[in-house]
């Protein structure tokens, strides 16, 4: 699997997606500087957690008018898959590639845990891994990952099986309690209506190994090998 | 030297003198380094190098004699941070320092900057950073502002920790009266480098390019310093002008563009800017490398219009680092540090007249050998008298509670013994990837990237017990943090120490100081244990009244093999439990008087350091040789509440029965006496671990097995798990969301 990780300035989990991504794939991905304009021929673009520009304008939205931006989109509009994590995930959003916004987390506060998810659509490229249903725990940490659209639109993703990912109880139950930020419907992550581009708040890249306190994440990484086999 | 140069300078008045914070042998002593008086500019940096904060006048006398050396400490005291030699080439570098008076004022912004200066020290000798610790002590819950205040910091060490990517893995937090004026905000910062790429900040070479790199200099911060050296009165709150502002994505990328350039060998010297900003960096690396150094302040980026000289060498802006470069490199450097967005600019060069000289708008505003400035700063030794020692307490003298169990209960739920996950769920604590023990453990533990070992991390202090008595609470405080590292499988290597204390000019507090810091050496010296950093707080004091001195510590230990590394949860059900150590049923000072009781008196336990040795390195090394499922530490609250934590860890019951020989059952279980832990272990190695601690002669006992979903202590108490963790999680986020 070829695929390259995107550092903004103030990324700082793209070390970890690198990581991640190498230790599951075995290949080691290649490094977009936000100022590239050209990009390497990829499989798979992954935009990292952290506080690109210091997030303080709206989180990622400065980020999502970085220069690199026009060969990601490109990349998208072909179909190549696309992955934001946390970060990531406001990036895309800003960019208009999935709809919705994250806002500030219900309590106000930043939170650091590892949460219950559901895997509600075990089909797509970065999911098929999971067995439909599946309760799997991955770690969250952001301050802005409160999940909000119109009506409409959440109606769409729910009618469109775009929900990749819910916020549980241990039970695989979407309670107010399991939902670590207000998102609406407890939701942790979303795919585009076309299926290349996932963006979710929880860090899989944190877990892909027991030392690490679970590898639950492995899942999702596996899951885009087996599609671009 | 022409007399026009210092014109349009004001009259240097004893008021003026005295506003600086000089007495009158430092004014003289200053006069006598220059040969004349003063100018202004000169009078501020004269009371900036010479502040407590800085100089460490009332403190050096006393911190000379700890213990600082090891064949593994590679540089101790004296440089940006302690560095360790960690094996493979490679050093851990830490340093634990204070930002006291600044998060008491602004708690957010105070905190904030108190972590990035504290990574800045760490970065600054090319360590990449990998984790933050910190220890927090804030006044009593009743207090009209602890509410705001803990709040405030909180979030200020996450705001700034979260954003540079480096994760917060634990910490300690405490509440007492003592510190309703005055809190501490105290933090740590570990790093990572190879030990052929360590930097130091003695500059070297003649002619040589000072840069200036990082963010602008403002009018922020300015007398921070100064301020961090004097009491509180009641129009303190006046100063948040002079509290730092920090932003943590400028620190980031000052951290990337650091790191970038020390990957090079472009730099002959790298120093951050800190307390006292452009003055104490350019002053210590001239001093340090014995060059003097000519600055042209005009080429100091700066982010405010009309900076006067005075201003721009008091500031205290944030993420500002000073740099010796080769002097061919530098169109290299300036290259990495545009490409990371941050300014850069050669202020001046290396000189060989040993002063500092300050050039500005064409005028000399100060030229000061940096030699006695920097080394013959005022050193006191201040009058101190001895703590009385308090009396001991008999157990039998203390009335047993009517039922231990809801007493067990109330101290699991207070506010010192409760659950802290409402504060390091606010910290990203799993960034980097590496954390492999999660703070609510006895210490953090982190990996060392792409090895197999790991650096395990506490920080620790009982100021109760230095207040009652400060020597053995200094002991004590070493102590804990060693057990901890211990307690997860590690050798602990060596400690950073970060010495809060009231006004030193009273001879009760400088009798706390000395009182503890004897306590630090004779435990540094038994245990192997030597400090490699550290900074020390004087006058946290408001109106008088003074905090309960603390000495806080974060120790560090390495784990060669971090598979082998144990957390306090048991794993199975049918587990033996083993209390290791001597268990006398030491009352005084313990949580169980003020919780339960309401006392705070007695004599707390005394620390037997050798005893402390043997039976830690016993643990240790039946962790090492993997006959241990889970192990923890006793300290505050005594065996139960080391119980009911293993318990509420794992989910999982224990049946506990205690031969308490003529001990009252409330001392036996709630007594502090030190050197103990319980650790669980199969069926199996529990008769090895019982031969093993038979041929070492470390008393061990086992008292019980885990399983069920109950606490159970025979003829005592029966508390489910669920209670016990409903007690344990409630009361801080209850006392957050609540109305002051």
């Amino acid at each position: 699997m070829k695929s390259a990780v995107v550092t903004f300035p103030a990324s700082n989990c793209d070390r970890d997606m690198f990581d991640g991504i190498e230790k599951v794939t075995g290949q080691k991905p290649h490094a977009i500087w936000h100022q590239d304009t050209e990009i390497p021929n990829v499989d798979l673009i992954a935009l990292p957690g952290g506080f690109s520009f210091g997030d303080y304008l709206r989180c990622g939205a400065m980020a999502a008018r970085s220069p690199a931006i026009r060969a990601i989109l490109e990349h998208a509009n072909r179909g190549g898959y696309v992955i934001g994590v946390c970060n990531g995930f406001q990036v895309l959003t800003e960019m208009g590639l999935l709809p919705g916004a994250l806002m500030r987390n219900k309590s106000l506060k930043f939170v650091c845990k590892t949460v219950h998810l559901k895997v509600e659509n075990a089909t797509s490229a970065f999911t098929n891994a999971y067995a439909p249903g599946q309760v799997i725990d991955i770690p969250v940490a952001h301050h802005d990952g409160n999940y909000f659209a119109d009506d409409a639109t959440l109606a769409a993703l729910e009618d469109n099986n775009q929900i990749a990912f819910r916020y549980v109880n241990k039970d695989g139950i979407a309670t107010e309690d399991a939902n670590p930020n207000g998102s609406q419907h407890n939701i942790a992550g979303i795919l585009n209506e076309r299926g290349n581009i996932l963006g979710m708040m929880p860090h899989p890249e944190r877990f892909v190994e027991d030392a690490q306190g679970g590898s639950d994440g492995r899942g999702f990484f596996e899951s885009i090998i087996n599609t671009l086999n | 030297m022409t007399e026009t140069k210092w014109n349009n300078n004001p009259e240097i008045t004893d008021d003026l003198v005295k506003e600086h914070g000089l007495s009158a042998d430092e004014r003289e002593l200053m006069n006598k380094i220059l040969g004349r008086t003063p100018t202004l500019t000169e009078l501020g940096i004269f009371s900036v190098m010479w502040s407590e904060h800085c100089s460490y006048k009332s403190s050096k006398k006393h911190l000379k004699t700890l213990p600082t050396k090891a064949p593994w400490v590679i540089h101790g005291p004296g440089e940006n941070a302690g560095v360790i030699d960690i094996g493979d080439n490679q050093a851990a570098i830490f340093k634990m320092e204070s930002h006291n008076h600044p998060s008491y004022i602004e708690p957010y912004q105070g905190a904030a900057t108190g972590v990035g200066g504290i990574l800045r020290d760490v970065f600054t000798m090319g360590a990449r950073p990998i984790a933050n610790m910190n220890a927090l002590r804030f006044g009593s819950p009743d207090h009209k502002k602890t509410r705001h205040l803990l709040s405030g910091v909180v979030e200020g060490i996450g705001g700034y920790g979260n954003c540079v990517g480096v994760p917060t893995v634990g910490g300690e937090t405490n509440f007492h009266p003592s510190y309703d004026g005055n809190i501490l905000v105290n933090a740590m910062a570990v790093g990572l480098a190879d030990q052929d790429k360590i930097f130091l900040s003695a500059a070297a070479g003649v002619g040589n390019p000072v840069i200036y790199v990082g963010s602008k200099t403002g009018r922020d911060g300015i007398h921070g310093a100064t301020m961090a050296s004097a009491e509180f009165t009641e129009d303190s709150e006046e100063k948040r002008p002079t509290v730092q502002v920090g932003d943590p994505f400028t620190e980031k990328l000052l951290i990337e563009a650091c790191i970038e350039l020390m990957s090079t060998d472009m730099v002959v010297a790298i120093q951050d800017m800190g307390a006292a900003g452009l003055t104490s960096s350019s002053v210590e690396m001239a001093s340090g490398g014995g060059v003097g150094f000519t600055l042209n302040l005009d080429m100091v980026p700066q982010r405010e219009e009309h900076m006067t000289p005075y201003e721009m060498m008091l500031s205290e802006s944030q993420e500002r680092m000073l740099v010796v470069l080769k002097p061919d490199r530098v169109k290299e450097a300036e290259a990495i540090f545009h490409k990371w967005d941050l300014d850069f600019a050669v202020i001046g060069q290396i000189t060989d007249s040993g002063n500092l000289t300050l050039k500005w708008q064409g005028d000399v505003v100060a030229d000061i050998p940096t030699q006695p400035l920097a080394d013959n700063s005022p050193e006191y030794d201040r009058p101190w008298v001895k703590t009385d020692a308090p009396d001991v307490i008999n157990a039998k003298n203390v009335a047993a509670p009517n039922d231990i169990g809801a007493a067990l209960l109330k101290i699991v739920g207070s506010p010192n013994l409760c659950s802290r996950e409402w504060i390091w769920q606010q910290y990203d604590h799993q960034v980097m990837a590496d954390t492999i023990q999660l703070p609510g453990g006895d210490a953090a533990v982190v990996r060392v990237h792409n090895t197999n070992k790991a650096l395990a991390i506490s920080t620790d202090c009982t100021p109760r017990y230095c207040y009652a008595d400060p020597f053995e609470g200094g002991k004590q405080a070493v102590a804990e943090t060693w057990r901890n590292v211990t307690a997860v499988g590690a050798q602990p290597m060596a400690i950073t120490d970060c010495l809060n204390f009231g006004n030193p000019e009273r001879p009760d507090i400088m009798g706390q100081f000395v009182g503890a810091i004897d306590g630090l050496r004779e435990a540094c010296t038994v245990l192997d244990y030597p400090v490699i950093s550290g900074n020390v707080s004087l006058y946290n004091e408001t109106n008088g009244t003074g905090i309960h001195p603390t000495p806080a510590i974060g120790g560090v230990g390495l784990l060669q093999d971090s598979s082998k590394m144990v957390t306090i949860a048991p794993k199975n059900d049918g587990e033996e439990i083993i209390l290791i150590g001597e268990t006398n049923g030491h009352i005084g000072c313990s949580e169980y008087l003020s919780v339960i009781e309401g006392r705070e008196e007695g004599a707390p336990p005394p620390v037997d350091l050798h005893l402390e040795k043997k039976n830690g390195d016993f643990v240790r090394a039946q962790i090492q040789n993997g006959n241990v499922k889970a192990c923890h530490d006793i300290s505050d609250g005594g065996l139960f509440i080391a119980l009911a934590e293993m318990t509420m860890a794992s989910g999982k019951g224990m049946d506990i029965s205690l031969n308490t020989g003529d001990i009252p059952m409330h001392a036996y279980g709630f007594g502090e006496d030190q050197a103990r832990y319980v650790i669980s272990t199969s069926c199996e190695n529990a008769a090895a671990i019982m031969e093993n601690a038979q041929k070492a002669g470390v008393r061990t006992e086992k008292i019980g097995t885990v399983g069920g979903k109950t606490l159970d202590v025979k003829d005592t108490f029966t508390i489910s798990v669920d209670e016990l963790l409903d007690a344990h999680a409630s009361w801080m986020p209850n006392y957050m969301s609540s109305e002051v």
